[in-house]
């Protein structure tokens, strides 16, 4: 009987390590597997759920991770594309690119904070650490809380590129990583301020989270300021391709290019492009 | 008498499995060496604790200092265990030598349901209703502070059912014979039952510091991840898991290579930790 | 089958010195600031939770409709991840505990090997199954390749629970077992396993709940996928993937994320019970 256990778990150990692995999937020509930003990833799951209803027995798997896991995925071939949310940098010329939509990015405070107003040079000053108290500008008689994202996310990248700062030149007192965290920290911090997607801002401000949206250089950031160009902090958000996209993955990425995806964009707080 | 000699086939299996465990750490470890190749032969390993900054991303001049992220990490890590172990092991006794037999049920299932929570839930938790109110106290409120509280609570469940696990298991003839020379209840618990279990205790402490070591999200949400050298337990933080979760979604390149040589870094500590028990152990038997 | 030697109840000796007052203080503590923990959960996620939210397919990022494909796949996982860590752990604890001598090179070698294993981080976890079983052994972003990262992640704390329960049954025990003519296999599985249920159990539990808990392992490898599988080879969101999405990525996500928290709990409570029964289906007695 003891020998009988000790067979049976062995048995199972080595069907499940060995066996299974063993018999590896073979892939279904009619599936696309796209990979990438947790930014996009929400969009494309709906927008290849509308895609999957328009043609039937095609199959778009989308899964999140990262910016840089979508290039090292579609790279690597496990994915045949890769959902990228910053412009494409100077080694990345072996992959094919196509901007689906357009997201911008503001400042934002505490609901409590009395400023409605902040200029460039101003959230410039309180990032380097050269205004440390709210008082400095007309605020309370508190320190700032300066919240900024981690190194290499893209929305540093471009809020770095407005306000002409390098990442060594940040004195944050809270580091971040996706948006929500962003908007929770500064909700939940009077003397906080922070920089977000401007659709999340917007979508939290909607929901009566504690923050506020001041505008800049008299600019109140919107889809709509980002839409008509007036908004400067707005970044491109990237599917991209090993090689010249063809058959179901062309038509994928047409869709999400066409007129057809674009409520969609909207409803996800992003503003789309234009088709070319 | 001599025992019968056990089955070859049998003994072989048992052994393969206890090395096929082996093999995962092998192979987890060679392939973190293999992804931070790149640091470590352009670098070196020695500029994570040589270098005064770190921005791994840097184009003109990449900096791999990671010495404020260890000394985070062991402050959270030793934080919460201090906070955890005690508690753990105050309500494992009174679980154990206290509670009703219904009291005792309710404590326990409690306590395995909270083992399943996700530790985002715990990071979200602790970010809106924990980070405000020490915000209150002392800004920023995302703090070593949070962190160590938060990941105190996640640890706790796994610390008392292991000890509770160690407690029940105790012989009744060790609790009868001190009972048999007159000991007071708390002599018992404290001097007699408690200390007789301590390997238990140590081995549960040991799984509650890695867990703590490991974790990730609850500390990404709550600890502030700035990297500086904290000051005070008010200051914000970034351990090393937190600092791979953080960047290695848009790390490339070196940057990427940057992040597995400071999870190398993380199994060193690891590693240490485990050389300090492994002698403390070898003490404690001669 | 021998009975387990009786269980002191020191609660028999009447009141305790005030000290004891101490770790009734404590439990009481840490259950107040979880009771705190799971209200707030329960305030903002009851809302959502309904019929409708376990049958219905989440639509609008997970904002809105409910979380049957997540559930599906999430128990495909732990299935996988159970099915490797159960064998493979029961016999590694029983080579471990019963046919190794304490000092002895392999078993502390494994057992170092496991103390390690368990403090690597998830999200090294997660990168590596993405590397080896996803990328590595060709088994794409699978249910197979979540619940085998899985299972490479609980393993050292399901082994540790049942290990120290292996060493807990008296010797006496083995020694009545060697005295009859048995082989050390045999005292292992007929004499010492069936006594160390309860540890099997804890470490069962443990394991699920970790597992259940999981986030950061389970994005690169069992993935993002929201639709109901049909084999180990598709890839399905976890219902812990689940909830980070809608609490740190989704605006707008709480409630739902809370809502999904208090079902995964529900799960577990549920699992924690058929693990009971299984054992006890299998004539090995449920602890307590």
């Amino acid at each position: 009987m003891q020998l009988k256990t000790c067979e049976i778990l062995s048995a199972v150990a080595l069907l499940t390590f060995v066996a299974l692995p063993g018999c590896a999937r073979h892939a279904n020509s009619e599936t696309v597997i796209v990979t990438g930003s947790s930014t996009i990833a929400p969009l494309a799951a709906d927008v290849a759920r509308e895609f999957e209803r328009a043609h039937p027995g095609v199959r778009v798997d989308v899964q999140t991770g990262g910016s840089s896991r979508g290039l090292t995925d579609t790279r690597r071939g496990l994915a045949q594309i890769g959902m990228v949310s910053r412009a494409l940098g100077p080694h990345e010329h072996d992959v094919v690119g196509f901007s689906v939509a357009i997201d911008g990015v503001c400042v934002i405070t505490h609901r409590d904070n009395p400023i409605n107003s902040l200029s460039k040079s101003q959230v410039q000053k309180i990032y380097t650490g050269a205004i440390e108290h709210w008082s400095e500008i007309g605020g309370a008689h508190q320190p700032i809380t300066v919240v900024s994202k981690a190194a290499g996310r893209s929305t540093l990248a471009v809020f770095l590129q407005y306000v002409g700062c390098d990442s060594t030149d940040i004195d944050a007192d809270v580091v971040i990583g996706d948006n929500e965290q962003g908007i929770k920290t500064v909700a939940g911090n009077p003397t906080a301020i922070g920089y977000v997607s401007v659709g999340a801002a917007e979508s939290a401000l909607a929901r009566g989270v504690a923050i506020r949206i001041p505008s800049l250089d008299g600019v109140q950031p919107s889809t709509s300021t980002i839409r008509d160009g007036s908004h400067p902090i707005r970044r491109v958000l990237n599917l991209v391709t090993l090689t010249r996209p063809e058959g179901v993955t062309r038509q994928f990425i047409d869709y999400f290019r066409s007129e057809a995806a674009h409520e969609l964009i909207a409803r996800h707080y992003f503003v789309s492009v234009d088709p070319p | 008498m001599t025992p019968r000699s056990d089955r070859p086939v049998a003994l072989f299996v048992l052994r393969s499995c206890a090395l096929g465990t082996i093999t995962i750490l092998v192979l987890i470890v060679a392939f973190v060496v293999g992804e931070s190749v790149d640091v470590l032969r352009n670098a070196g390993l020695s500029r994570l604790w040589t270098d005064p900054t770190w921005h791994p991303a840097s184009k003109t001049n990449p900096t791999f200092g990671a010495v404020p992220m260890i000394v985070g990490t062991l402050f959270a890590t030793a934080g919460a265990v201090v906070v955890a172990l005690p508690l753990g092991l105050l309500c494992a006794v009174f679980v154990n030598y206290h509670a009703t037999h219904t009291l005792r049920r309710l404590v326990n299932g409690v306590i395995e349901l909270l083992a399943g929570i996700p530790s985002v839930v715990y990071g979200l938790w602790g970010l809106t209703t924990l980070v405000p109110i020490i915000a209150m106290i002392r800004g920023p409120g995302t703090s070593l502070l949070a962190g160590i509280l938060v990941l105190a609570l996640m640890i706790l469940p796994t610390i008392v059912l292991l000890i509770d696990q160690a407690l029940r298991e105790q012989p009744a003839e060790l609790a009868l014979s001190a009972a048999a020379l007159g000991l007071s209840k708390s002599r018992i618990i404290w001097s007699v039952l408690v200390p007789s279990a301590w390997r238990s205790i140590g081995t549960a402490s040991l799984l509650a510091t890695a867990r703590a070591l490991g974790e990730t999200m609850a500390v990404l949400l709550v600890c502030g991840n700035a990297i500086k050298t904290p000051t005070s337990l008010f200051d914000s933080v970034r351990t090393l898991t937190a600092n791979i979760a953080l960047e290695m979604a848009y790390a490339m390149d070196t940057h990427r290579s940057a992040l597995f040589a400071s999870g190398l870094l993380l199994l060193g500590l690891v590693g240490l930790l485990i050389a300090g028990i492994e002698l403390l152990e070898r003490r404690v038997r001669t | 089958m021998t009975a387990p030697s009786r269980r002191f109840d020191p609660r028999g000796l009447g009141p305790a010195h005030p000290s004891s007052a101490v770790s009734v203080g404590a439990a009481a503590a840490v259950l107040a600031v979880f009771a705190w923990l799971c209200f707030d959960m329960v305030r903002q996620g009851v809302g959502v939770v309904d019929w409708q939210f376990l049958v219905h397919e989440p639509s609008d990022a997970g904002r809105a409709g409910g979380i049957a494909p997540i559930l599906v796949s999430t128990l495909w996982i732990l299935a996988v991840c159970l099915a490797a860590t159960v064998p493979l752990g029961l016999l590694t604890s029983i080579y471990l505990a019963e046919l190794t001598p304490r000092d002895d090179v392999v078993g502390r070698i494994t057992r170092r090997s496991l103390d390690a294993l368990a403090a690597v981080p998830s999200i090294v976890f997660g990168l590596f199954g993405n590397a080896f079983f996803a990328y590595g052994l060709g088994l794409g972003l699978s249910i197979l390749s979540g619940g085998l990262t899985l299972a490479c992640m609980i393993l050292p704390l399901f082994i540790r629970t049942v290990e120290l329960g292996l060493r807990a049954v008296p010797a006496s025990q083995r020694d009545a077992a060697h005295a009859l003519g048995l082989r050390p296999i045999a005292i292992a599985f007929r004499v010492v396993l069936p006594q160390a249920t309860p540890a099997i159990v804890a470490g069962l539990v443990l394991g699920i709940g970790r597992a259940l808990a999981e986030t950061a392992a389970l994005i690169f490898t069992s993935g993002y996928q929201t639709r109901f599988p049909t084999s180990v080879f598709d890839s399905g969101r976890s219902l812990s993937v689940h909830i980070f999405d809608l609490g740190a990525n989704i605006p707008g996500g709480d409630a739902r994320a809370y809502g999904s928290a208090l079902v995964l709990v529900a799960i577990l409570f549920l699992l924690n019970r058929i693990a009971t029964s299984i054992l006890r289906l299998f004539g090995l007695e449920a602890p307590r």
